[in-house]
Parts: C-alpha cells; structure tokens; sequence
C-alpha cells in the first residue's frame, strides 16, 4: 500500500503519526506528573500504537520512531521509581503485558525490562533472553527493525559481560554474545525480507530503504565487537561461526556484501588472521552476484596495515599460511564467479600483491605466483578493453615498482612482461612512464645486459612502434615526454666494468634502432653520450687492459657510433647528427684515434655541406665545427701524406670549402686554405664575419706550441674587418645610417684576446686603429648629434683602461695603445 | 412530602449483616441496572450466619403472621425475567407470629451450606445466592428484604493437564502447529506456548489469540448459545516466513473470567475457548478455536 502513495501523502501521515505521538504523550505526562500507573500505561501504550504504522517508509518511521523514543525514556525514568508507581519491577513487568497490542506492548516490556535488569532483582541474562523471544511477535520488517534496534539500544549498557555490573556466572560473556547474536539474527532475517514483500516494480525502492535500514543491523555486529571478554577462542569457536553461518544463510545479495564489510570492520585485525580459513570460505559461499571482490580487498587491506603496524605479528600470519589461503579463496572466487568482470578479478588480484608486499616483502616468488595467476586470468579473455580493469592491472603493475624501489627486483619477477602484454599500446606505455619514473626516483642504476635486455622489453611501448598503433593520435606532448624519459632512463643503465658495459650499448642500441624516424632524435644522443663515457672511461685506464684490446674495442664503440648517428641522417635530423658527429670526433680524437676522428669530421662535413640549409643552423654549425676543431690535437703531421692525398680525392667530389680546408688542415695544423669560400656561403654578411673571425682561433691554439700561426689569425681577423665594413656599407647604403657597430667591436675583442695571447703579428697600433675606427663610425651616424654609446664598446674600453692602469706586465702591452 | 412517602413506605426497616461482616472479603457484583456493588463471599460449606434487624418506623407497630429468613441458589433466565429457579432453598423462621413494637435482633445461621454452584452473571443466565427476610403479614402484603451474597468455589490444581498441541492449515496455503502448555488454567494463570509456522503462503497481517466465552442456556431444542470473546490480544505483527516461531504469553488475570461450568443444575453451561485467528491483508480470518477448562484455584496455593 506504501509503495502506491506519493511522497505528499507519506508528509501527511508522517505529521498525523507525530500529532498522534504528542497527544498521547501529553497525556502519558499528565499521568506521569500524577504518579498513575494505570493511565500511564494507557497512554503510554496509545502513544506507541503510532509505530503500529505501515504507511511510511523507513526513513519517515525512524523519525517517528526518534519521537517515541525519547518519550520512553521519560517513562524508563518513572518505572524506575518504584515509590512514584507502588509496584514492584517484577509486577509491573507482567502488568505491562496485558498490553493487547503486541507492538506497544513489547516497547514497554523492553523499557521495564531495562529496568528490571537495572535493579537486578533478576540476572541480566534471563531478563535479556525473554525480552529477545518475545520481540518475535513483532514480524514486520521495518517495525521489527525497530523494536529490535531499540531493545539493542537499551540492553547495551546492561550486558551481562566481564566487568559490568551486571556480569553473571562462568558463563556470563557468552549469555551476552548469546543474547546479542540472537537478536542479531533476527534483525538480518527481518531485514533480508524487506526485499520479498511488494511487487517486483518498486523492487528499486526497496533496495534504496533496505541500505538505509542496514546500519540497524549492523550495530549488532558493532556490540559484538565490544563486548568485553570476548577471547579469540569465543570468537572463532561461537561468535563468527554464527554470524556467518546467518550471513550465508540469509542467501541476499545486500545483507552478505554489508555484513562481511561489517565483520571485517569491526573484529580485530588478530582475530580475523586466525580465522582467515573461516572468513574465507564463507567468502566462497557467497551469492554469486555479491561483490566478493570488494569485500576480499578490504579484508587484505586490513591483514596488511595490521602487518605493517608492527613487525612482531607477522609470524602470525607465516603460521597460518595466509597468503597461501587468500590465494586459494581469490582463485576460488574468481573461478565460481563467472559473471565477475575482469575488473573485479583484477582488483582481487591487486589487493592480494598488496598483501603480500607489505606482509612478505622477502617473498618473490609471491608476487610472481600472483602475476602468474593474473596472467592466466587475463589469457582467458578476449584483449582487455575495459579502462578500469586497465586502471587496475597498471595498479598491479605499480605495486612492486613501488615497494621495492629496486627495480632490478621486478625485472626478476618471469610473469611481470606477460601481465604487461595484455595491456593495450595506451596503458603498456603509460606503465612504461611508471617504471621508468620508478627507476628515476629511486635512482637505481640497472647494471647488466640481461635486466636491461628485460627492462626494454617492458617498456618496448615507448621504444618502438607497436602494431595497430594510430600515430597521428599520439600527442605530440606526451610523445615527447614518454621520449625525454626514455631518453633518462638510458643515463640510469651502467656499469663499472666496461665489457658489461659494452653489452648493455649493444643491447639498447638493437632495441633504439627500432624505435622508427620519430623517437630517433630523441634515444640516440644518450646512447651516444653514454658510449662516449665508456670510451673515455676505456681511455682513462687505458693501460689496465691489454693495449691491443682496449683499441680495438674503441674502434668497435666508434664503428657502433657511426652506425647509430647515421641512423639520424634518415630522420632526417642533420644538426643534432652534427653535434653527434662532433662529440665522437673529439672522442676519437682523446683517444689518438686519428682515422677515426678523420671520419666522423668527414660525417659532420658531409652533413654540412648537403643537409643544413638554415643560415641560422649553418653559423651554429660553423661554429661548433670550429670548437671542436680547436680542441682536436689528434692530427699527427705523420699523416700528413695520406691525408692530403685522400683530401684531393674528396675535393673532386666536395669541391666546396670545410671538406677541403680540413683536410688540408689536419695533417700540418696550417691553414693552407682561405676561409672566404667557407664563410662566403653564409648569407648574410653578420654571419659570415662573426664565422671568419670564429676561425681565427683554428691558428692559434695555447697548449700545442706547434699550433701558433700569428699570421693567419691576422689575415682572418683583416677578411672578417673588410667583411664588417662592407656590412656597414650595405647598411648605410639601404638606410642611409650606419648600423650598430657591434661587428667592430667583436672584431676588436679578437683582436685585444690574440694581443693578450701574445701574437707578435697583432699589434697595437693594430688595436689603435680599430678603435679610432669604431669611434668614426659611432660619429659618422649623420643626423645623430649625441655620440651613442654603444655598451659592448665602453666596456671592452673599459677593459683596456683598467689593464692600462694596473700595470705590470699587462700594462706595460697595453702602454702604447691611446684612448 | 414525608407523610406520603411514610405512607407508602414499608412499616419497618429489615437489614441484614454477616457475623464477621467487616472481614469476609467483598467483591464486586454487576447488577441488573448496571451498578457495580460489593457483596460479602463465601464458599460451600461455610456456615453463613448473622443477625436481623428489623425496625419499625417511628413507632408503628408491626403485626406479622411470623419471620423467616431463606437462603436461596437461584438461576434467572433472561428470556425468562423474574422466573426464578431454587436450586438451593433452606428456611429459618426466626419469630412468631406477634407484633414488634421496636427495633428487634434476631440472630441466624445456616451451618455448613452446601452451595455447589458459583455466582454467576452470564449474558442470558445468572445464578446468584440470596439471602431473603419474609415478615409474613395477612393483608397489606409481607415485607421482604434480600440480600446477595457471592459464592466461589476453589479447587485444586487438576492431577491431568495435558498441553494443547494441534497442527492445522489449509492446503497448500497455510500450516501452523500451535500448543498451548496447558488445557486447564486457573483464573490467574498465564497461557504459555508457541505457534509455529510450517508453510505460509498468504500474506498474513496479524495473529491475535482470543479468549470466548461460549454460554449456552436450556436443554434440547431450546438450547441457546451466546459467545462473548472475553479478550483479543495480539501475538504477532505483520508476516512471518516458514520456520518462524512466535511465542505466545498472555496473562489471564486482566479479563473477567470465571471458571467452565458444566451443566449446571441441567439449565446452562460455560465454557472456555481460545481463539487463534490470523488475518490476511484482505482481512479474511482463518482461525481454529480450542476448548481450554478454567477452574478457581485456592488462593493460598498460587504463588
């Protein structure tokens, strides 16, 4: 009848049921105040035919309830009074059972009860057993509920439990376990079948009242958690056994899911450890379409904070073998629950490596067993689709990540690759990023070829295309993030011996080279470099190895080199190949490779001349060809011949300038060509002055007296002033103003660095001039009246000043030069 | 007014009163108006005696043809109003006759009355005990005085008292087992027992149990039959499952009851049943009735 009204009605019936409840009780005060237990009674007993409602829902009814009940304890307070009623408890409690209507009735038997039990004219335990018998008159649901949950809500102080007033005989912790189970049970049967009244139409409803009732059930389990002298052995011999043989008799989704939750919440965490195998098999037995797995995983979750909260239980849980039983019961569950989704299993299974990480941590084999049966579980489905079950198997995955910081112990663990494949291209990589982000944190270096050969096949997501993978839907941000990470994680793999070493190169290098045009760029510098550590590593302890040895795995590092950079050319990426090219050559060069060092010039040249296009590339790369050329010493004069017969040879091919002025540069570290074919293919004339004088440093290096060619630094510093002064020409010419003089004065820093280096062709009169005329063209700006300082100028002006005082060796060079 | 109603009034005032009137226990009796007044009760086989008073009003005189005083067990039927049946009749003349000319005591005793009936006040018979004053006078009429008394008898506890067990139902609809733990209970007893339900297949709403009183009067074609349901106490709210068993208690001291009467002097019969009626929410009634025997246990012997 309920269930066809509207809520208005429910408002109205709810406000007369209160009006009811006031009248009465107005009354029942009168009553009271006139100490006259009969109309008391009679009152009393109106007032609670109230609650004798159908029409409202639980909700509604509580509220009524709430009013009702406080208005007993008014009551309790008078019954408590013998001299205000002139009865004896144990009269009045029989007089309130002439009580015609069962449900008023049994309200006040259980407030006198309480009263009765309170003046302990009686054992609490018989008092309580009466009262739980008696309320099974009332076999409505919700006003069962109710009156069951009042008498739990006025028995809880009175139990006869150890070390309350009201504690009885040996027995008496299990008359109060007694007591509270029996009106446990009823409650949970009395709730359970809230679902089989009503038609199937408003079934939604019901489950929506029935979840706001559960907590009147569950407070029973509450009490028993509470009840003092409760011992383990009470526990699992009487109190568990019976309330779960309730909970799988009760055959109701809602009240076997709420109630384990509610066992497990409110037991210890010891208790629920030595009666693992108990819980656990009732977890089997559980309606199929109960949410097994949420209730397991909170089970796990709390076995795992009580291992980690102290050290010393867990032998506990090695004597029971838990792991071992909550294996079997998962494996259990996930083969009887056929309907379960992948995700549930997945979350069983996460739970579980949980557990066994806080609680086992020193057992591998564990956490493999559990990969493995996740392995099996995922074979047994189609691909996985489902986003959270994804979400749960890279939680999986984590796990061991994050417990064991090392991740040379996940790379142990057989089943962690197969769990991964079964993760679609999106997640493996996102799990990549995890073990990777997980090495970086930890700072854990993965030393041998094996784990590294692993490694990547873990993380083969982020190093080469997988099949079916949709490149135009990557983000390019992401790409590049998962790429710098790679890019990372290739610093992370060393290794002290340099064979090792040598294997793992060869290893990530086999698998970068798959990695296709797009992930090149970014995994073949850190390769490289970190090739480059190993020679320069070789190197050092050179003599340590059998010299044949060391060179020839030099040569090969170098060959491996060449290879990987070459790859880039078909990106194509021709600066960064440049840059690569460069590093190797100055490596070679360390090691006296002189051949060697040869040919990755020759590489960077050959990029050079057909590949970098951009003037701003070009200067860039004139300039980095420059720097490393200087700090070359590599090029023995011995080699001279050869060098300049195979330069001839290439000239036919390469007529233009690098390839010629190198080779012809190396073998006698003289500059037998002139740099103006080299710079005059710079655009614009900025650049092609800033390259000469750049050059200028190929003639004069400090530390190899042989290297000082005084004369051709002054002719390139002349070619890039003559440069500098058609710019400004050209400038002048367009805009009718000379332009800044920043040129001159670059020129003029050259000029002072070489003067200081001790060049005998600069000299200051040299100096002098370039000033004066620096000044005439700041002048020479027509229009411009105020002489316009230019920073740089004043203060390489103020440089020279500052030497000029000082003194001293410096001073006495600087003596000539007039400011 | 005072001279007419002298006039009319009765020439002297009777009264009667028990020797140990002030303790005898009083209880109290309906009468036919309604009112509720307090008579003095006894048991059979006591010996009722007392004392007379009759007094003539402001100095009349009293000519009579001599005083009696009868003790009556009269059953009234209803149907039959003012017909009274003696049972019981004894006689005492208490005087001569002469004439009393002021207050004058006369003392009485019925020793040993046997007094096998109780009181008793149905809906279509009652039986009560009476004493009657008769001042027998020759014209002018007699002038009587009566005066109820109450009548209990105790018995002790049966030797036999079975329990009421009994399974009932309706195919396929409804099985119940109920036992009562006993089929005779004194007047303060309380009913103990159990209903349990072994198949439910209606949607039951409520469960009372009901105390009838089922008096019948006459013999033979004129028998007539009334039934009272003396109390309706409720046993159990809303719908129980299978293998629900719902506790039944109920105290018989709230309800006016009197013992089974069989047969009584061959015009009438109480009797007591229980009622077990269970209600669907269409309001249909299924129920079973049980004959329980009730019986006045001797007070000494309770608690």
């Amino acid at each position: 009848m309920r269930t066809l009204a509207g809520v208005e009605d429910e408002e109205k019936w709810l406000a007369e049921g209160i009006a009811g409840i006031q009248h009465n009780a107005f009354f029942m005060h009168r009553a009271l105040d006139a100490n006259n237990l009969r109309e008391v009674l009679k009152y009393s007993a109106l007032m609670l035919s109230e609650l004798r409602t159908s029409k409202l829902s639980p909700q509604k009814y509580y509220d009524l309830y709430m009013r009702a009940f406080d208005q007993l304890r008014q009551l309790e307070i008078f019954f408590k009074d013998e001299t205000r009623h002139g009865l004896p408890v144990v009269d009045l409690y029989e007089l309130v059972q002439h009580a015609g209507n069962i449900l008023p009735r049994m309200y006040l038997l259980c407030t006198v009860g309480s009263v009765y039990i309170k003046s302990k004219q009686a054992p609490s335990k018989d008092v309580l057993k009466d009262l739980v018998e008696m309320c099974r008159g009332v076999q409505h649901p919700i006003r069962g509920l109710f009156l069951r949950s009042y008498l739990a809500q006025v028995s809880r102080d009175k139990l006869p439990e150890i070390g309350s007033d009201y504690e009885g005989d040996a027995n008496t912790v299990m008359d109060a376990v007694e007591f509270v189970l029996q009106n446990f049970t009823e409650m949970n049967k009395l709730w359970v079948r809230i679902q089989h009244q009503g038609p199937g139409t408003v079934r939604e409803k019901q489950e929506k009242e029935r979840n706001e009732l559960r907590d009147l059930v569950g407070k029973n389990l509450h009490v028993l958690g509470q009840i003092e002298g409760v011992d383990l052995e009470m526990y699992k011999e009487t109190v568990l056994p019976r309330v779960l043989e309730q909970v799988v008799n009760c055959k109701d989704n809602l009240a076997q899911y709420y109630l384990m939750e509610c066992i497990i919440q409110v037991f210890p965490d010891e208790y629920h450890l030595q009666t693992l195998e108990t819980l656990l098999t009732a977890c089997t037995q559980l309606m199929p379409t109960v949410d097994t797995k949420i209730v397991l995983t909170q089970l796990m979750d709390r076995l795992s904070n009580y291992a980690a909260s102290s050290p010393d239980v867990l032998h506990e849980f090695l004597q029971v073998e838990a792991f071992a039983k909550l294996s079997n019961a998962i494996g259990k569950v996930i083969d009887t629950q056929l309907e379960m989704p992948i995700v549930g299993a997945m979350t069983l299974f996460v739970s579980l490596l949980t557990f066994t990480l806080r609680v086992h941590p020193d057992r591998l084999d564990y956490v493999d067993q559990v990969l493995g049966a996740c392995v099996v579980k995922l074979s047994s489905v189609p691909k996985l689709e489902d986003a959270r079950a994804m979400k749960q198997v890279v939680a999986l995955l984590s796990a061991p990540l994050e417990k064991y910081s090392d991740i040379v112990t996940a790379l142990t663990l057989s089943n962690y690759p197969r769990v991964m494949d079964h993760l679609d291209d999106g997640t493996n990589k996102v799990m990549a990023m995890l073990i990777i982000q997980s090495i970086m944190k930890n700072d854990s270096c993965i030393s041998t070829a094996d784990k590294v050969e692993v490694l990547f096949e873990l993380i083969k997501g982020l190093i080469k295309d997988l099949d079916g993978t949709n490149v135009e839907e990557l983000d390019e941000e992401d790409f590049q993030e998962e790429q710098n990470s790679v890019a990372r994680l290739i610093h992370m793999l060393d290794n002290e011996e340099p064979e090792e070493m040598l294997k793992i190169i060869y290893v990530v290098r086999k698998h970068l080279m798959t990695g296709g045009s797009r992930r090149l760029p970014f995994t073949v510098p850190p390769l490289v470099f970190s090739a480059v550590r190993l020679v320069r590593q070789l190197e050092a302890q050179g003599g340590d190895i059998a010299g044949e040895d060391v060179r020839a795995t030099l040569r090969k590092i170098f060959q491996i080199l060449n290879q990987t950079i070459e790859a880039l050319s078909s990106v194509p990426c021709p600066e960064l190949a440049l840059r690569l090219y460069l590093q190797c050559a100055e490596a070679a060069s360390d090691c006296d490779l002189e051949p060697v060092a040869y040919e990755f010039f020759t590489q960077a040249f050959i990029l050079y001349e057909e590949e970098i296009a951009d003037s701003k590339a070009q200067v860039t790369a004139i300039h980095l060809i420059v720097g490393t050329l200087q700090r070359i010493n590599v090029f023995g004069v011995e080699n001279r011949d050869t060098l300049t017969h195979k330069a001839t040879g290439v000239e036919i091919f390469f007529p233009c300038f690098p390839i010629s002025f190198l080779l012809n540069y190396f073998p006698n570290r003289k500059l037998t060509f002139p740099f103006d074919q080299y710079s005059a293919r710079l655009l614009k004339k900025p650049d092609q002055c800033r390259a000469v004088y750049a050059c200028s440093h190929l003639f004069w290096v400090d530390d190899l007296e042989g290297n000082k060619d005084g004369e051709r630094v002054l002719l390139c510093l002349r070619r890039a002033l003559r440069i500098a002064n058609a710019a400004q020409q050209m400038i002048n010419a367009t805009r009718g103003s000379s332009g800044p003089v920043t040129l001159f004065v670059e020129i003029l820093n050259k000029y002072i660095y070489f003067f200081e280096k001790g060049n005998p062709h600069i000299t200051p009169s040299d100096i002098q001039s370039l000033i004066e005329l620096i000044n005439t063209e700041m002048q020479s700006d027509n229009g411009n009246t105020t002489v316009h300082s230019d920073p740089f100028f004043t203060s390489t002006l103020r440089y020279i000043r500052v030497h000029k005082q000082k003194g001293g060796l410096m001073g006495e060079k600087y003596d000539p030069i007039k400011l | 007014m005072n001279y007419l109603l002298g006039a009319f009034k009765p020439a002297c005032n009777i009264s009667i009163t028990f020797t140990d009137g002030k303790n005898r226990k009083q209880v109290p009796i309906k009468k036919d108006n309604g009112q509720i007044v307090m008579n003095p009760l006894f048991q059979s086989q006591e010996t009722i005696a007392g004392k007379i008073n009759i007094e003539p009003y402001q100095g009349k005189k009293v000519e009579h043809n001599g005083v009696k005083v009868e003790l009556l067990g009269q059953i009234e039927m209803y149907h039959d109003r003012g017909n009274f049946y003696d049972f019981t009749s004894l006689v005492r003349e208490i005087d001569v006759p002469g004439e009393i000319y002021e207050r004058k005591t006369y003392p009485f005793e019925f020793s040993s009355v046997e007094m096998p009936y109780e009181t008793f006040n149905g809906v279509n018979v009652r039986l009560r005990y009476v004493l009657k004053v008769t001042v027998t006078r020759g014209y002018a009429g007699s002038i009587v005085e009566y005066q109820d008394f109450v009548v209990r008898n105790y018995v002790p506890p049966p030797p036999i008292n079975n329990s009421i067990k009994m399974e009932v139902g309706i195919e396929d609809c409804l099985h119940i087992e109920f036992e009562y733990n006993k089929s005779k209970y004194h007047l303060k007893d309380v009913i103990l027992g159990k209903i349990y339900f072994l198949l439910v297949r209606i949607k039951i709403k409520n469960m009372d149990l009901e105390i009838r009183r089922r008096e019948s009067t006459g013999a033979g074609a004129n028998t007539h039959v009334e039934t009272e349901t003396l109390a309706k106490f409720e046993l159990m709210d809303g719908a129980p499952v299978r293998g629900e068993s719902i506790p039944v208690r109920v105290f018989l001291t709230p309800y006016d009851l009197t013992p089974t009467h069989h047969n009584i002097n061959n015009k009438f019969s109480v009797k007591y049943y229980l009622n077990l009626v269970l209600v669907d929410e269409e309001d249909r009634r299924y129920f079973k009735q049980q004959e329980i025997t009730l019986y006045r246990l001797k007070e000494e012997t309770l608690s």
